[in-house]
């Protein structure tokens, strides 16, 4: 993680167009990533838990979603701060990615609503379970919406093509995601054994009355 | 055969209690006919015609929000539910049988509301009442589910929007853009598409998230 950061902030390349600003990227599509893959784990041992049926995977979809939605908070704060400084705007609603990130970030508080108020049990497990796999659904469905929406919301359609990167700044790409996948694993374990000893806790404590 | 007898049965048990009780679609129909005179007070004169399209369409989604808050309480309130899942038919009937019951009230109310955006606002061409009865079959389909999930909850009412609007969101980019746009048939076919994944999705797991 500090070596990338290193790379991100110092050695890689400045971008001709964007200057400083550019390398905000380094840390900003990572962090995107990241989110994508953990909302894509969560649905993945959600749909474990409806297919086996076994306790332990609603919590590690649970904790996964969790690490994905603060991800993704961390991904619109970020892409804001990109976008004041290049486009000027704090929001930009011709920014497809961030939209995407906006409207899932809505979708998966509302996860967190409906968990809190099911009530404990294998019925909440599959109702959250079920509601993780609409949201995978979602994520393509609402990036075509939002590209079709393009057409009569923004009439110039905004295309930009993708940077062509240089081989020392895709490698410092590729490090920094590398760390912030490693940093969001670590997180996913950490949260997953704090919530597993809590269980066990509870079901001790319950014993002991 | 019997699955589908087995619907037709859900779903006249739920119109026979709208038609005797007539809790849900007097209200829905109220809502959106006083909706959209809130509008004609909300847009300012100088917003231009296609403000009216997507001010109906905050119309409908939230109508058929009302009507789908409304789905599960007679289930909820008689414990008719409980009674339903360890009946000896397919459960993802029960939910067939909900949106269709649903779509039913509102495809009743838009008969209404349409001419009378018509009458008030902007005409609607074919296109854009065939963007309509598909976001109709949509939303109907996912919110049915929704509304089981969020019934069970100790918040229901409050829960039910949040649960459905994030979904409703390319809904509404479809029947928006096949009221306004040039080429609304693209709009169509992503409506379609949308339509048969969620309608699949919600089929295949109602079945999960009713059993205990």
């Amino acid at each position: 993680m500090g070596l990338a950061l290193v790379l991100a902030l110092i050695v890689a390349p400045e971008d001709a167009d964007q200057g400083i600003s550019q390398r905000i990227f380094y840390i900003h599509v990572p962090i995107a990533l990241t989110a994508y893959f953990c909302f894509g784990l969560g649905a993945v041992k959600a749909l474990l838990l409806l297919w086996r049926g076994d306790e332990r995977y609603d919590l590690e979809s649970y904790v996964a979603i969790h690490q994905g939605t603060i991800f993704g908070a961390l991904t619109l704060i970020t892409g804001a701060i990109w976008a004041k400084a290049s486009w000027g705007v704090w929001w930009t609603w011709s920014s497809n990615q961030l939209v995407l990130f906006l409207v899932l970030f809505l979708f998966y508080c509302a996860y967190f609503m409906l968990r809190f108020s099911l009530e404990d049990g294998p019925r909440r497990a599959r109702s959250s379970a079920v509601y993780a796999l609409f949201g995978v659904a979602l994520i393509p469905v609402s990036f075509l919406a939002i590209r079709l929406a393009e057409d009569f919301i923004h009439p110039t359609v905004f295309t930009r093509d993708g940077p062509q990167m240089s081989g020392s700044m895709f490698a410092t790409f590729v490090i920094s995601w590398g760390a912030v996948t490693l940093l969001a694993y670590v997180l996913y374990r950490v949260e997953l054994a704090g919530k597993r000893l809590d269980a066990d806790l509870r079901e001790l404590r319950e014993a002991l009355q | 055969m019997t699955y589908l007898a087995d619907v037709a049965a859900l779903t006249h048990k739920d119109l026979r209690i709208e038609l005797r009780g007539r809790d849900t679609l007097p209200a829905m129909l109220l809502f959106v006919l006083s909706t959209l005179v809130v509008f004609h007070f909300a847009i300012p004169d100088d917003a231009g015609d296609t403000a009216a399209y997507g001010l109906l369409w905050v119309a409908i989604v939230f109508t058929a929000l009302l009507g789908l808050a409304r789905a599960w309480v007679p289930e909820q309130e008689h414990g008719v539910l409980d009674g339903l899942v360890l009946a000896p038919c397919d459960r993802s009937a029960i939910w067939l049988g909900k949106t269709l019951a649903t779509l039913a009230f509102l495809l009743a109310a838009q008969a209404v509301a349409l001419p009378a955006f018509v009458l008030f606002f902007e005409p609607l061409d074919a296109t854009a009442v065939a963007g309509v009865l598909l976001a109709d079959l949509g939303i109907c389909a996912v919110g049915s589910l929704m509304s089981a999930m969020a019934a069970a909850g100790r918040a229901r009412e409050v829960l039910l929007p949040l649960l459905v609007l994030p979904l409703a969101i390319p809904l509404i980019v479809g029947g928006v853009g096949a009221a306004v746009s040039e080429d609304g048939e693209r709009f169509l076919l992503f409506l379609l598409l949308y339509d048969a994944v969620f309608a699949v999705l919600s089929w295949a797991s109602f079945e999960y998230v009713v059993t205990e």
